[in-house]
Protein backbone atom coordinates (compact mmCIF):
# COMPACT_ATOMS: atom_id res chain seq x y z
CA UNK A 1 0.00 0.00 0.00
CA UNK A 2 1.28 3.88 -0.61
CA UNK A 3 2.18 5.91 1.91
CA UNK A 4 1.82 8.72 -0.14
CA UNK A 5 0.19 11.91 1.33
CA UNK A 6 -3.54 12.27 0.55
CA UNK A 7 -3.19 15.71 -1.98
CA UNK A 8 -7.31 15.81 -1.77
CA UNK A 9 -9.88 14.71 0.35
CA UNK A 10 -13.91 15.06 0.38
CA UNK A 11 -17.03 14.19 1.67
CA UNK A 12 -20.09 13.01 -0.11
CA UNK A 13 -23.09 12.67 1.54
CA UNK A 14 -25.48 10.00 0.62
CA UNK A 15 -27.87 10.24 -2.21
CA UNK A 16 -25.29 12.64 -4.12
CA UNK A 17 -23.07 12.61 -7.42
CA UNK A 18 -19.32 13.33 -8.33
CA UNK A 19 -17.36 12.81 -11.19
CA UNK A 20 -13.53 13.66 -12.01
CA UNK A 21 -10.84 12.96 -14.53
CA UNK A 22 -7.66 10.93 -12.66
CA UNK A 23 -4.37 10.37 -14.14
CA UNK A 24 -2.81 7.15 -13.99
CA UNK A 25 -0.30 6.65 -11.06
CA UNK A 26 -3.48 8.39 -8.60
CA UNK A 27 -5.16 5.99 -5.98
CA UNK A 28 -8.62 7.18 -4.81
CA UNK A 29 -9.29 5.57 -1.68
CA UNK A 30 -13.33 5.76 -1.06
CA UNK A 31 -14.13 4.89 2.97
CA UNK A 32 -17.77 4.04 4.22
CA UNK A 33 -18.03 6.81 6.86
CA UNK A 34 -20.84 5.36 8.98
CA UNK A 35 -21.40 1.75 7.22
CA UNK A 36 -23.72 0.69 5.15
CA UNK A 37 -22.50 2.55 2.35
CA UNK A 38 -22.72 2.56 -1.55
CA UNK A 39 -20.98 3.72 -4.41
CA UNK A 40 -21.95 3.27 -8.12
CA UNK A 41 -19.44 3.91 -10.19
CA UNK A 42 -18.41 4.03 -13.89
CA UNK A 43 -15.22 4.87 -15.89
CA UNK A 44 -14.84 6.07 -19.14
CA UNK A 45 -11.06 6.42 -20.95
CA UNK A 46 -11.35 10.40 -21.36
CA UNK A 47 -9.38 10.42 -24.59
CA UNK A 48 -12.11 8.59 -26.33
CA UNK A 49 -15.10 8.27 -24.74
CA UNK A 50 -16.37 5.04 -26.24
CA UNK A 51 -13.96 3.21 -24.40
CA UNK A 52 -15.78 2.14 -21.14
CA UNK A 53 -15.99 -0.23 -17.98
CA UNK A 54 -17.10 -3.52 -18.79
CA UNK A 55 -18.36 -5.61 -16.45
CA UNK A 56 -18.91 -9.18 -18.17
CA UNK A 57 -15.43 -8.80 -19.58
CA UNK A 58 -13.78 -7.79 -15.90
CA UNK A 59 -16.06 -10.81 -14.23
CA UNK A 60 -14.91 -13.10 -17.06
CA UNK A 61 -11.45 -12.53 -17.43
CA UNK A 62 -11.11 -13.00 -13.78
CA UNK A 63 -13.34 -16.28 -13.06
CA UNK A 64 -15.29 -14.21 -10.66
CA UNK A 65 -18.29 -12.74 -9.43
CA UNK A 66 -17.71 -10.14 -6.88
CA UNK A 67 -15.10 -7.61 -6.91
CA UNK A 68 -12.47 -7.34 -4.03
CA UNK A 69 -8.59 -7.06 -3.32
CA UNK A 70 -6.24 -7.96 -6.26
CA UNK A 71 -8.74 -7.62 -9.21
CA UNK A 72 -8.43 -5.06 -11.96
CA UNK A 73 -11.18 -3.62 -13.62
CA UNK A 74 -11.26 -3.85 -17.47
CA UNK A 75 -12.44 -1.36 -19.83
CA UNK A 76 -13.99 -2.97 -23.01
CA UNK A 77 -10.63 -2.57 -24.96
CA UNK A 78 -8.72 -5.02 -22.87
CA UNK A 79 -7.21 -2.25 -20.79
CA UNK A 80 -7.46 -2.15 -17.39
CA UNK A 81 -8.74 1.16 -15.63
CA UNK A 82 -7.61 0.57 -12.26
CA UNK A 83 -6.62 -2.30 -9.86
CA UNK A 84 -7.95 -2.85 -6.37
CA UNK A 85 -4.71 -2.67 -4.40
CA UNK A 86 -6.34 -2.94 -0.89
CA UNK A 87 -10.18 -3.25 0.55
CA UNK A 88 -11.00 -4.17 3.95
CA UNK A 89 -14.42 -5.15 3.23
CA UNK A 90 -13.95 -8.29 0.69
CA UNK A 91 -16.96 -7.85 -1.98
CA UNK A 92 -18.67 -5.70 -4.15
CA UNK A 93 -21.06 -6.07 -6.49
CA UNK A 94 -20.95 -4.77 -10.40
CA UNK A 95 -24.06 -6.82 -11.44
CA UNK A 96 -27.29 -5.01 -9.92
CA UNK A 97 -27.05 -2.07 -11.47
CA UNK A 98 -28.63 1.40 -10.33
CA UNK A 99 -31.71 2.96 -8.45
CA UNK A 100 -33.68 4.92 -10.82
CA UNK A 101 -36.61 6.81 -10.39
CA UNK A 102 -39.40 4.26 -10.40
CA UNK A 103 -37.85 2.64 -8.34
CA UNK A 104 -37.08 4.65 -5.60
CA UNK A 105 -40.93 6.23 -5.47
CA UNK A 106 -41.83 2.40 -5.53
CA UNK A 107 -39.75 0.96 -2.72
CA UNK A 108 -38.85 4.76 -0.40
CA UNK A 109 -41.64 7.41 -1.87
CA UNK A 110 -40.64 10.13 -4.06
CA UNK A 111 -39.55 13.15 -2.10
CA UNK A 112 -39.42 15.88 -4.35
CA UNK A 113 -36.73 19.25 -4.74
CA UNK A 114 -39.35 21.68 -4.02
CA UNK A 115 -40.36 20.50 -1.07
CA UNK A 116 -37.16 18.72 0.34
CA UNK A 117 -34.62 20.99 -1.48
CA UNK A 118 -31.48 18.95 -1.46
CA UNK A 119 -32.92 16.26 0.96
CA UNK A 120 -34.76 14.99 -2.18
CA UNK A 121 -34.57 11.04 -3.04
CA UNK A 122 -32.17 11.21 -5.90
CA UNK A 123 -31.69 7.96 -7.85
CA UNK A 124 -28.75 6.61 -9.42
CA UNK A 125 -29.45 6.41 -12.58
CA UNK A 126 -30.41 9.94 -13.18
CA UNK A 127 -27.17 10.37 -11.27
CA UNK A 128 -25.14 9.19 -14.25
CA UNK A 129 -26.32 10.91 -16.82
CA UNK A 130 -26.10 13.97 -15.16
CA UNK A 131 -22.63 13.49 -14.41
CA UNK A 132 -21.95 11.69 -17.83
CA UNK A 133 -23.98 14.75 -19.63
CA UNK A 134 -21.20 17.12 -18.37
CA UNK A 135 -18.58 15.20 -21.04
CA UNK A 136 -21.19 14.99 -23.66
CA UNK A 137 -22.27 10.83 -22.30
CA UNK A 138 -25.63 10.26 -22.90
CA UNK A 139 -28.07 7.06 -22.02
CA UNK A 140 -26.45 5.31 -25.17
CA UNK A 141 -22.94 5.20 -22.95
CA UNK A 142 -24.04 3.92 -19.72
CA UNK A 143 -23.17 0.35 -19.08
CA UNK A 144 -23.12 -2.18 -16.14
CA UNK A 145 -21.58 -0.30 -13.13
CA UNK A 146 -19.93 -1.42 -9.88
CA UNK A 147 -21.52 -0.44 -6.73
CA UNK A 148 -19.00 -0.33 -3.43
CA UNK A 149 -19.07 -1.52 -0.43
CA UNK A 150 -22.71 -3.62 -1.48
CA UNK A 151 -22.75 -7.29 -1.33
CA UNK A 152 -25.53 -9.33 -3.18
CA UNK A 153 -24.86 -13.62 -3.19
CA UNK A 154 -26.18 -15.77 -5.58
CA UNK A 155 -27.62 -19.63 -4.68
CA UNK A 156 -27.40 -22.42 -6.83
CA UNK A 157 -30.83 -21.48 -8.74
CA UNK A 158 -29.77 -17.83 -9.49
CA UNK A 159 -31.55 -16.72 -6.80
CA UNK A 160 -30.28 -13.13 -5.54
CA UNK A 161 -29.78 -11.84 -1.86
CA UNK A 162 -28.70 -8.32 -0.80
CA UNK A 163 -26.62 -8.63 2.28
CA UNK A 164 -27.47 -5.50 4.82
CA UNK A 165 -24.15 -6.31 6.97
CA UNK A 166 -21.28 -5.77 4.31
CA UNK A 167 -19.60 -3.18 4.76
CA UNK A 168 -19.30 -1.37 8.32
CA UNK A 169 -18.16 1.79 9.76
CA UNK A 170 -14.53 2.73 8.36
CA UNK A 171 -14.41 0.18 6.22
CA UNK A 172 -12.49 1.19 2.80
CA UNK A 173 -10.50 0.68 -0.64
CA UNK A 174 -8.01 1.74 -2.75
CA UNK A 175 -8.05 1.93 -6.23
CA UNK A 176 -5.00 2.41 -8.25
CA UNK A 177 -6.00 3.83 -11.93
CA UNK A 178 -3.65 2.43 -14.42
CA UNK A 179 -4.80 4.68 -17.13
CA UNK A 180 -6.11 8.16 -17.30
CA UNK A 181 -9.79 8.02 -16.68
CA UNK A 182 -13.12 9.35 -16.08
CA UNK A 183 -14.97 9.14 -13.30
CA UNK A 184 -18.71 9.15 -12.68
CA UNK A 185 -20.22 7.91 -8.95
CA UNK A 186 -22.64 8.50 -7.14
CA UNK A 187 -23.96 7.38 -3.59
CA UNK A 188 -27.15 6.79 -4.15
CA UNK A 189 -28.74 3.64 -2.44
CA UNK A 190 -28.11 0.09 -4.16
CA UNK A 191 -31.02 -0.95 -5.93
CA UNK A 192 -31.62 -3.96 -3.72
CA UNK A 193 -31.04 -2.39 -0.62
CA UNK A 194 -34.34 -3.42 1.16
CA UNK A 195 -34.11 -0.36 4.50
CA UNK A 196 -37.52 1.07 5.21
CA UNK A 197 -36.02 4.34 4.66
CA UNK A 198 -34.39 5.75 1.87
CA UNK A 199 -30.35 5.43 3.00
CA UNK A 200 -28.67 8.10 2.89
CA UNK A 201 -24.86 6.98 3.96
CA UNK A 202 -21.40 9.33 3.20
CA UNK A 203 -18.28 8.40 2.38
CA UNK A 204 -15.01 10.10 2.31
CA UNK A 205 -12.58 10.19 -0.40
CA UNK A 206 -8.92 10.52 -0.23
CA UNK A 207 -6.73 11.35 -3.55
CA UNK A 208 -3.15 10.15 -3.21
CA UNK A 209 -0.25 9.50 -5.51
CA UNK A 210 1.01 5.60 -5.92
CA UNK A 211 3.99 4.20 -5.94
CA UNK A 212 4.93 2.63 -9.26
CA UNK A 213 4.12 -0.66 -10.34
CA UNK A 214 6.88 -3.24 -10.09
CA UNK A 215 6.91 -6.25 -11.71
CA UNK A 216 5.74 -8.53 -8.30
CA UNK A 217 3.01 -6.12 -7.70
CA UNK A 218 -0.01 -8.29 -6.29
CA UNK A 219 -2.68 -6.87 -8.92
CA UNK A 220 -0.65 -8.03 -11.47
CA UNK A 221 -0.20 -11.09 -10.66
CA UNK A 222 -3.17 -11.65 -9.00
CA UNK A 223 -3.93 -13.81 -12.43
CA UNK A 224 -2.70 -14.51 -15.77
CA UNK A 225 -4.75 -12.66 -17.74
CA UNK A 226 -4.04 -9.27 -15.53
CA UNK A 227 -0.52 -9.99 -16.70
CA UNK A 228 -1.49 -9.20 -20.26
CA UNK A 229 -3.85 -6.83 -19.18
CA UNK A 230 -0.99 -4.82 -17.58
CA UNK A 231 0.92 -5.46 -20.76
CA UNK A 232 -2.07 -4.13 -23.27
CA UNK A 233 -2.31 -0.98 -20.56
CA UNK A 234 1.13 -0.09 -20.97
CA UNK A 235 1.16 0.37 -24.13
CA UNK A 236 -1.81 2.17 -24.87
CA UNK A 237 -0.11 4.58 -22.35
CA UNK A 238 3.38 4.57 -23.76
CA UNK A 239 2.11 4.97 -27.46
CA UNK A 240 -1.22 6.87 -27.27
CA UNK A 241 -2.58 8.32 -24.15
CA UNK A 242 0.51 11.11 -23.63
CA UNK A 243 -0.05 12.67 -26.89
CA UNK A 244 -3.56 12.81 -26.41
CA UNK A 245 -3.60 13.61 -23.56
CA UNK A 246 -0.71 16.56 -22.89
CA UNK B 1 -37.70 -25.32 -16.21
CA UNK B 2 -37.96 -26.90 -19.58
CA UNK B 3 -41.08 -25.93 -21.77
CA UNK B 4 -41.23 -26.72 -25.23
CA UNK B 5 -43.38 -24.77 -27.78
CA UNK B 6 -46.39 -25.30 -28.98
CA UNK B 7 -45.32 -24.08 -32.30
CA UNK B 8 -45.09 -25.66 -35.73
CA UNK B 9 -42.16 -25.38 -37.56
CA UNK B 10 -43.02 -25.81 -40.90
CA UNK B 11 -45.67 -22.76 -39.88
CA UNK B 12 -42.68 -20.21 -39.34
CA UNK B 13 -42.86 -17.33 -41.81
CA UNK B 14 -39.24 -17.21 -41.54
CA UNK B 15 -36.23 -19.20 -41.50
CA UNK B 16 -32.60 -19.21 -42.14
CA UNK B 17 -29.07 -20.73 -40.69
CA UNK B 18 -26.70 -18.39 -39.44
CA UNK B 19 -22.85 -20.18 -39.46
CA UNK B 20 -20.86 -19.59 -36.99
CA UNK B 21 -18.76 -16.51 -37.19
CA UNK B 22 -21.73 -14.59 -38.92
CA UNK B 23 -24.70 -12.34 -37.54
CA UNK B 24 -27.99 -12.07 -38.09
CA UNK B 25 -29.70 -8.62 -37.31
CA UNK B 26 -33.47 -7.65 -38.27
CA UNK B 27 -36.81 -6.32 -36.67
CA UNK B 28 -39.02 -8.54 -35.11
CA UNK B 29 -42.64 -7.37 -34.59
CA UNK B 30 -44.89 -7.16 -31.28
CA UNK B 31 -46.38 -10.38 -30.71
CA UNK B 32 -44.18 -12.76 -33.38
CA UNK B 33 -42.20 -15.21 -31.88
CA UNK B 34 -38.58 -16.05 -32.63
CA UNK B 35 -36.80 -19.40 -31.93
CA UNK B 36 -32.52 -19.61 -31.56
CA UNK B 37 -31.92 -23.35 -32.42
CA UNK B 38 -28.66 -24.84 -30.92
CA UNK B 39 -28.58 -27.10 -34.42
CA UNK B 40 -25.49 -29.03 -33.45
CA UNK B 41 -24.93 -28.17 -29.64
CA UNK B 42 -23.19 -26.56 -27.07
CA UNK B 43 -22.97 -23.11 -29.91
CA UNK B 44 -23.40 -19.64 -27.80
CA UNK B 45 -25.89 -16.93 -29.76
CA UNK B 46 -24.78 -13.72 -28.35
CA UNK B 47 -27.72 -11.90 -28.42
CA UNK B 48 -28.71 -8.15 -28.20
CA UNK B 49 -32.24 -6.39 -28.15
CA UNK B 50 -33.15 -2.62 -28.94
CA UNK B 51 -36.22 -0.86 -29.57
CA UNK B 52 -37.26 -0.21 -32.63
CA UNK B 53 -39.04 3.27 -32.29
CA UNK B 54 -36.18 4.18 -29.18
CA UNK B 55 -32.71 2.17 -30.58
CA UNK B 56 -31.46 4.26 -27.27
CA UNK B 57 -33.98 1.99 -24.85
CA UNK B 58 -31.81 -1.65 -25.03
CA UNK B 59 -31.29 -4.69 -23.32
CA UNK B 60 -29.97 -4.25 -20.17
CA UNK B 61 -27.88 -7.31 -18.04
CA UNK B 62 -28.79 -4.98 -14.86
CA UNK B 63 -31.98 -4.78 -14.76
CA UNK B 64 -33.17 -7.89 -15.77
CA UNK B 65 -31.39 -10.16 -13.31
CA UNK B 66 -32.27 -7.47 -10.77
CA UNK B 67 -35.57 -7.05 -11.52
CA UNK B 68 -36.65 -10.96 -11.25
CA UNK B 69 -34.33 -11.54 -8.79
CA UNK B 70 -31.84 -14.33 -10.30
CA UNK B 71 -28.84 -14.21 -12.56
CA UNK B 72 -30.18 -16.81 -14.87
CA UNK B 73 -32.33 -16.88 -17.90
CA UNK B 74 -35.19 -18.81 -18.69
CA UNK B 75 -38.51 -19.13 -19.31
CA UNK B 76 -40.61 -16.55 -17.92
CA UNK B 77 -37.50 -13.99 -17.85
CA UNK B 78 -38.74 -10.68 -19.39
CA UNK B 79 -35.41 -9.09 -21.38
CA UNK B 80 -35.49 -5.47 -19.63
CA UNK B 81 -34.26 -2.34 -20.96
CA UNK B 82 -32.36 0.08 -19.28
CA UNK B 83 -35.81 2.39 -19.28
CA UNK B 84 -37.55 -0.65 -17.45
CA UNK B 85 -39.45 -1.63 -21.00
CA UNK B 86 -40.10 -5.32 -21.54
CA UNK B 87 -38.72 -5.36 -24.91
CA UNK B 88 -39.35 -9.48 -25.57
CA UNK B 89 -40.39 -12.68 -22.89
CA UNK B 90 -39.24 -16.09 -23.22
CA UNK B 91 -41.70 -18.46 -23.63
CA UNK B 92 -40.23 -21.55 -24.71
CA UNK B 93 -37.27 -23.50 -23.90
CA UNK B 94 -35.64 -26.69 -23.90
CA UNK B 95 -32.36 -26.17 -22.75
CA UNK B 96 -33.20 -25.17 -19.19
CA UNK B 97 -31.03 -21.47 -18.14
CA UNK B 98 -29.04 -18.88 -20.20
CA UNK B 99 -26.22 -16.80 -19.44
CA UNK B 100 -26.32 -12.96 -19.55
CA UNK B 101 -23.20 -12.54 -17.60
CA UNK B 102 -20.19 -13.40 -19.30
CA UNK B 103 -21.16 -11.09 -22.14
CA UNK B 104 -19.54 -10.79 -25.85
CA UNK B 105 -16.17 -12.43 -26.83
CA UNK B 106 -13.59 -9.31 -28.09
CA UNK B 107 -10.66 -9.38 -30.05
CA UNK B 108 -9.62 -7.52 -27.14
CA UNK B 109 -10.64 -9.34 -24.61
CA UNK B 110 -9.81 -12.52 -25.70
CA UNK B 111 -5.98 -10.48 -25.64
CA UNK B 112 -6.22 -11.05 -21.65
CA UNK B 113 -8.22 -14.24 -21.32
CA UNK B 114 -6.03 -16.34 -23.61
CA UNK B 115 -2.91 -14.67 -25.13
CA UNK B 116 -1.93 -11.50 -26.71
CA UNK B 117 -1.55 -13.18 -30.40
CA UNK B 118 -5.38 -13.96 -30.31
CA UNK B 119 -6.09 -10.48 -30.32
CA UNK B 120 -6.31 -10.60 -34.53
CA UNK B 121 -8.85 -13.89 -34.34
CA UNK B 122 -12.47 -13.26 -34.95
CA UNK B 123 -14.88 -12.74 -31.92
CA UNK B 124 -18.46 -11.48 -31.77
CA UNK B 125 -17.53 -7.69 -31.11
CA UNK B 126 -16.43 -7.64 -34.11
CA UNK B 127 -19.64 -8.86 -35.69
CA UNK B 128 -21.55 -6.78 -33.98
CA UNK B 129 -19.73 -3.94 -35.24
CA UNK B 130 -19.79 -5.12 -38.53
CA UNK B 131 -22.98 -5.55 -38.50
CA UNK B 132 -24.20 -2.02 -37.43
CA UNK B 133 -21.77 -0.60 -39.90
CA UNK B 134 -23.58 -2.56 -42.48
CA UNK B 135 -26.78 -1.69 -41.85
CA UNK B 136 -26.58 2.02 -40.62
CA UNK B 137 -30.43 2.46 -41.14
CA UNK B 138 -30.67 1.58 -37.84
CA UNK B 139 -28.42 4.30 -36.75
CA UNK B 140 -26.06 1.62 -34.38
CA UNK B 141 -22.81 2.29 -33.39
CA UNK B 142 -19.98 0.81 -31.21
CA UNK B 143 -22.15 2.89 -28.34
CA UNK B 144 -24.81 0.71 -28.40
CA UNK B 145 -22.78 -2.33 -27.85
CA UNK B 146 -23.36 -3.13 -24.42
CA UNK B 147 -24.05 -5.97 -22.40
CA UNK B 148 -25.40 -9.06 -24.46
CA UNK B 149 -27.48 -12.21 -23.09
CA UNK B 150 -25.37 -15.45 -24.44
CA UNK B 151 -28.05 -18.09 -25.23
CA UNK B 152 -27.20 -21.66 -24.74
CA UNK B 153 -24.22 -20.42 -22.62
CA UNK B 154 -24.11 -22.25 -18.82
CA UNK B 155 -22.14 -19.74 -16.57
CA UNK B 156 -23.13 -20.51 -12.79
CA UNK B 157 -22.56 -18.21 -10.00
CA UNK B 158 -20.55 -19.83 -6.72
CA UNK B 159 -21.82 -19.08 -3.25
CA UNK B 160 -17.91 -17.75 -2.55
CA UNK B 161 -18.62 -15.22 -5.25
CA UNK B 162 -16.87 -17.05 -8.32
CA UNK B 163 -17.49 -17.51 -11.89
CA UNK B 164 -17.33 -20.96 -13.97
CA UNK B 165 -17.87 -21.52 -17.12
CA UNK B 166 -19.34 -24.78 -17.16
CA UNK B 167 -20.23 -27.40 -19.48
CA UNK B 168 -23.32 -26.50 -21.43
CA UNK B 169 -26.83 -27.35 -20.74
CA UNK B 170 -27.82 -27.38 -24.52
CA UNK B 171 -27.73 -30.14 -27.04
CA UNK B 172 -28.21 -30.51 -30.30
CA UNK B 173 -31.67 -29.35 -31.92
CA UNK B 174 -32.28 -27.47 -28.28
CA UNK B 175 -33.90 -24.18 -28.65
CA UNK B 176 -35.30 -20.92 -26.84
CA UNK B 177 -38.08 -18.93 -28.13
CA UNK B 178 -38.92 -15.06 -27.18
CA UNK B 179 -42.30 -13.38 -27.93
CA UNK B 180 -41.62 -10.02 -28.66
CA UNK B 181 -43.33 -7.65 -26.60
CA UNK B 182 -42.65 -4.07 -28.83
CA UNK B 183 -41.46 -4.05 -32.25
CA UNK B 184 -37.41 -4.23 -31.65
CA UNK B 185 -34.12 -4.96 -33.36
CA UNK B 186 -32.41 -8.44 -33.29
CA UNK B 187 -28.78 -8.68 -33.50
CA UNK B 188 -27.43 -12.00 -32.72
CA UNK B 189 -23.77 -12.76 -33.57
CA UNK B 190 -23.13 -16.68 -33.69
CA UNK B 191 -19.97 -17.10 -31.57
CA UNK B 192 -16.74 -17.69 -33.48
CA UNK B 193 -14.20 -18.23 -30.03
CA UNK B 194 -12.09 -20.82 -30.66
CA UNK B 195 -10.36 -20.87 -27.51
CA UNK B 196 -12.84 -22.15 -25.14
CA UNK B 197 -13.61 -25.82 -24.37
CA UNK B 198 -17.59 -25.19 -23.43
CA UNK B 199 -18.21 -25.59 -27.60
CA UNK B 200 -15.56 -27.84 -27.70
CA UNK B 201 -13.54 -26.10 -29.71
CA UNK B 202 -15.73 -26.26 -32.63
CA UNK B 203 -18.48 -23.43 -32.91
CA UNK B 204 -21.03 -24.18 -35.27
CA UNK B 205 -24.58 -23.30 -36.64
CA UNK B 206 -27.49 -21.61 -35.71
CA UNK B 207 -31.04 -21.29 -36.37
CA UNK B 208 -33.73 -18.67 -36.36
CA UNK B 209 -37.77 -19.44 -36.99
CA UNK B 210 -40.04 -16.24 -36.70
CA UNK B 211 -43.81 -16.99 -36.70
CA UNK B 212 -46.33 -14.29 -37.04
CA UNK B 213 -47.78 -11.83 -34.78
CA UNK B 214 -50.32 -12.99 -32.23
CA UNK B 215 -51.46 -9.34 -32.08
CA UNK B 216 -54.71 -8.86 -34.45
Amino acid sequence: MSNEAVFHEALIEGGKHWSLTLRSGTVLRLVDVNGGANVGMLFYNPYNLLERYNAPDTLKCQHTFKLTKGHCLYSDMGRIFCSVIDDSVGWHDTVCGNSNKALVTRRWGQKTYQRWRNDWTQNGHDSFLVEGGKYGLGRRDLAANVNWFSKVTVADTGDMTFDASNSRAGDFVDLRFEMDTLVLLHTCPHPLNPAPDYPRAPIRIQLRKSAPVQDDDYCRNSRPENIRGFENTELYRQCACPALGD
Amino acid sequence: MQRPSELDADAARYRKVIPAGEYWIDVVKMGERFRIVDVEGNQAADTLLFSAADPGDRYSIVDTMREQRNVYLGVGSKLLSTAGNTLAEIVADTVGRHDTLGGACAAESNSVRYALDKRTMHACRDSFLLAVAKHDHFNLSKRDLTHNINFFMNVPVTAEGGLEFADGLSGPGKYVELRAAMDIIVLISNCPQLNNPCNAYNPTPLEILIWDSDVP
